[in-house]
């Protein structure tokens, strides 16, 4: 696996990890259709699904790695996300989208997360 | 504080308007958002802003960002909103505290290394500023001079963005910072008439004109010194008191033509286009900057068009609303400017395509209807608001060999100014000052000539030999020299000469 890709899971893991720990439930990892994929898909205790993009960055040298949604992402996002609560017989059932930016801090080998609830 | 507020000023003509820079940053996806009618060059600013912020190692908000300039309604452009965009969004991340920009107005360009660079117009958006009440304003340091010259407000200039911040956050000021006064008020250079060799009938013709504001035409062939004494004509005209020279500031400022002054000059502005000029540079226009003409930028000072027939129609013509009203009024998409435009006009003009038809008109090969047709070019109306017309013959040799010079201008412009003083003081509290303004019905009743001169005038009035216009023309003349000759009102020999004046070209058209 590429140093980029084992990156990118990396930081999903971490997210998903923190979204357990605040009592959500991971139901879907890399969902993917033909027109993209979703990072992460979870429910929380109060029954909202939550769908997750997940940018990871080893700096903030070349931006800020949420400044990578653009309106473009931001739109396939929500439709993705659509997608899956029809697939999943869930199209009426709350829902929210939310971005993780994820800095993978490599000298002291830790991530720090910036996390943005409801977003798009 | 996820949301701050900072003042600015939008200029309209020489009118300033407070314009708030308002910042939200919210939480959400990175992103920039400017709202309230930017023009091109401020939709530019957003990645101008950013750049300066991050290279002056402070902090840029990766979150939702929304900038508003309010009233949303107005149109705004320029960069001048940079400094004010930067630090609305510092103050809305609580970089810097909020008490640090009250009552304070920010006006600069921002470079993308933080550095901060003049704007155009800083001295009319500070004139209204102080008008609205504010007491500081943070300019570029290039600016500072300009800035300086509003009285009562406290001029902070700094070159960085950095340098900036340290004031605001309740540092030290540098030596170089901080207020400006005292700002020098300079005479300002011009040539002086004594270069000029002989020409009495143009100099007494110069002068008239000076005291009373009157129009003038210059006719002669080329190189007998028409241009020479039109640039003269400043130096004999009274100094601008501070308060016409800050208008005059005004309007070169924002028409950029003030960046990097170290003075306030009180010489009355001298311009001189190039017959090729069009309308709209002759009275000012633009899309969305609308930029004051010539005739604006010669206010309180003259305007001469050297070779007048050769302009393209319409461009002289379109000085005629500025003569009449003093104001140049330019109307287009985005709205309605006034700027002001009273300036003397000096046409100077050949008299025939060759130019050699004067004296006995040995020289010139133009054919009579080429003659007749060349000064024609100056349209009707334009010719009618020239009160004085001077024909400039080539010196004699005697006026050439004169080796002491002709009179310099600092003993004509005391007559000048001894003159205007008269005017003025006969004319208090009626709402004019130059004898140019007198209106038709005043100078019937109240200003008329000694009687023997009105009958003189009547008598040609009834000949048709001049208009009802031309007969006010030379009485406002008549006036001017009146003033000159310290008479109490125009005798028989002043009307004479404002006569002659009006009248010398009759053999040219």
């Amino acid at each position: 696996m590429s140093y980029r890709k084992e990156l990118g899971q990396r930081g999903e893991e971490f997210v998903a990890q923190h979204l357990e720990s605040t009592g959500c439930e991971i139901l879907d990892r890399n969902w993917r259709v033909r027109e993209g994929e979703l990072d992460l898909v979870a429910q929380t205790n109060q029954g909202v699904f939550l769908f997750v993009e997940v940018k990871t960055r080893t700096s903030r040298k070349y931006g800020d790695p949420l400044e990578a949604i653009d309106a473009k992402k931001a739109q396939r996002l929500q439709k993705l996300a659509l997608a899956w609560l029809m697939t999943h017989n869930a199209w009426d059932e709350p829902f929210r989208i939310d971005c993780a930016g994820v800095i993978f801090d490599t000298t002291e080998q830790k991530f720090v997360l910036d996390y943005r609830v409801g977003v798009l | 504080m996820a949301i701050a507020s900072v003042a600015a000023i939008s200029l309209f003509g020489l009118a300033g308007e407070v314009v708030q820079v308002e910042a939200d940053i919210s939480d959400g996806i990175p992103s920039y958002i400017l709202l309230g009618l930017p023009d091109a060059a401020l939709s530019e600013s957003k990645d101008r802003v950013r750049s300066a912020i991050v290279n002056s190692a402070e902090p840029w908000p990766n979150r939702r960002v929304t900038v508003a300039l309010s009233p949303a309604w107005l149109p705004k452009s320029g960069s001048g909103f940079d400094l004010p965009i930067a630090i609305s969004l510092l103050l809305a991340q609580g970089a810097i505290s909020e008490s640090s920009t009250h009552q304070s107005i920010f006006l600069a360009e921002l470079g993308l290394n933080g550095e901060l660079r003049p704007v155009r117009g800083i001295l009319p958006a500070l004139l209204a500023a102080k008008r609205m009440g504010y007491t500081k304003a943070y300019v570029a340091r290039a600016n500072r001079i300009e800035a300086g010259l509003v009285e009562g407000v406290e001029v902070i200039h700094a070159a960085h963005l950095k340098e900036l911040l340290v004031v605001l956050r309740g540092g030290v000021l540098d030596t170089q910072m901080g207020q400006v006064t005292g700002v020098p008020v300079v005479a300002g250079r011009s040539a002086d008439l004594s270069d000029v060799a002989g020409q009495p009938q143009a100099r007494r013709a110069m002068e008239i004109a000076a005291v009373g504001g009157h129009h003038l035409l210059f006719i002669g062939p080329p190189g007998t010194g028409k241009t020479m004494l039109a640039e003269r004509i400043p130096s004999i005209l009274p100094p601008l008191d501070r308060e016409g020279a800050l208008e005059v500031a005004a309007i070169a400022s924002i028409a950029g033509k003030f960046l990097g002054a170290t003075e306030l000059p009180t010489l009355p502005p001298f311009l001189a286009p190039h017959h090729s000029a069009t309308a709209v540079a002759m009275v000012g226009g633009g899309s969305h900057f609308i930029k004051p003409g010539l005739c604006s930028l010669a206010h309180r000072g003259v305007l001469f068009i050297d070779e007048a027939p050769e302009c393209s129609s319409g461009v002289l013509d379109a000085l005629r609303q500025p003569l009449e009203s003093g104001a140049v009024s330019i109307s287009r998409a985005i709205g309605n400017v006034t700027y002001p435009a009273e300036f003397l006009l000096i046409l100077a003009a050949n008299p025939c395509p060759c130019g050699r038809y004067s004296g006995r008109g040995r020289g010139c090969t133009c054919s009579a209807l080429q003659i007749r047709r060349y000064l024609q070019r100056l349209s009707g109306p334009i010719l009618d608001r020239i009160d004085i017309r001077v024909v400039v013959e080539t010196p004699s040799r005697i006026e050439m060999a004169h080796t002491g010079g002709g009179e310099p201008s600092e003993s004509v412009r005391t007559r000048v100014v001894a003159a205007r003083e008269r005017a003025t003081v006969r004319f208090q509290g009626m709402g004019w000052k130059l004898n140019s303004k007198i209106p038709p019905r005043e100078l019937r009743q109240r200003f008329t000539a000694e009687k023997s001169a009105m009958n003189l005038l009547h008598q040609r009035l009834e000949k048709e030999e001049i208009s009802a216009r031309g007969f006010h023309k030379i009485l406002r003349v008549a006036w001017s020299i009146a003033d000159l000759a310290e008479h109490e009102r125009p005798n028989l020999d002043d009307v004479e000469l404002a006569l002659q004046f009006r009248q010398s070209l009759g053999e040219f058209v």
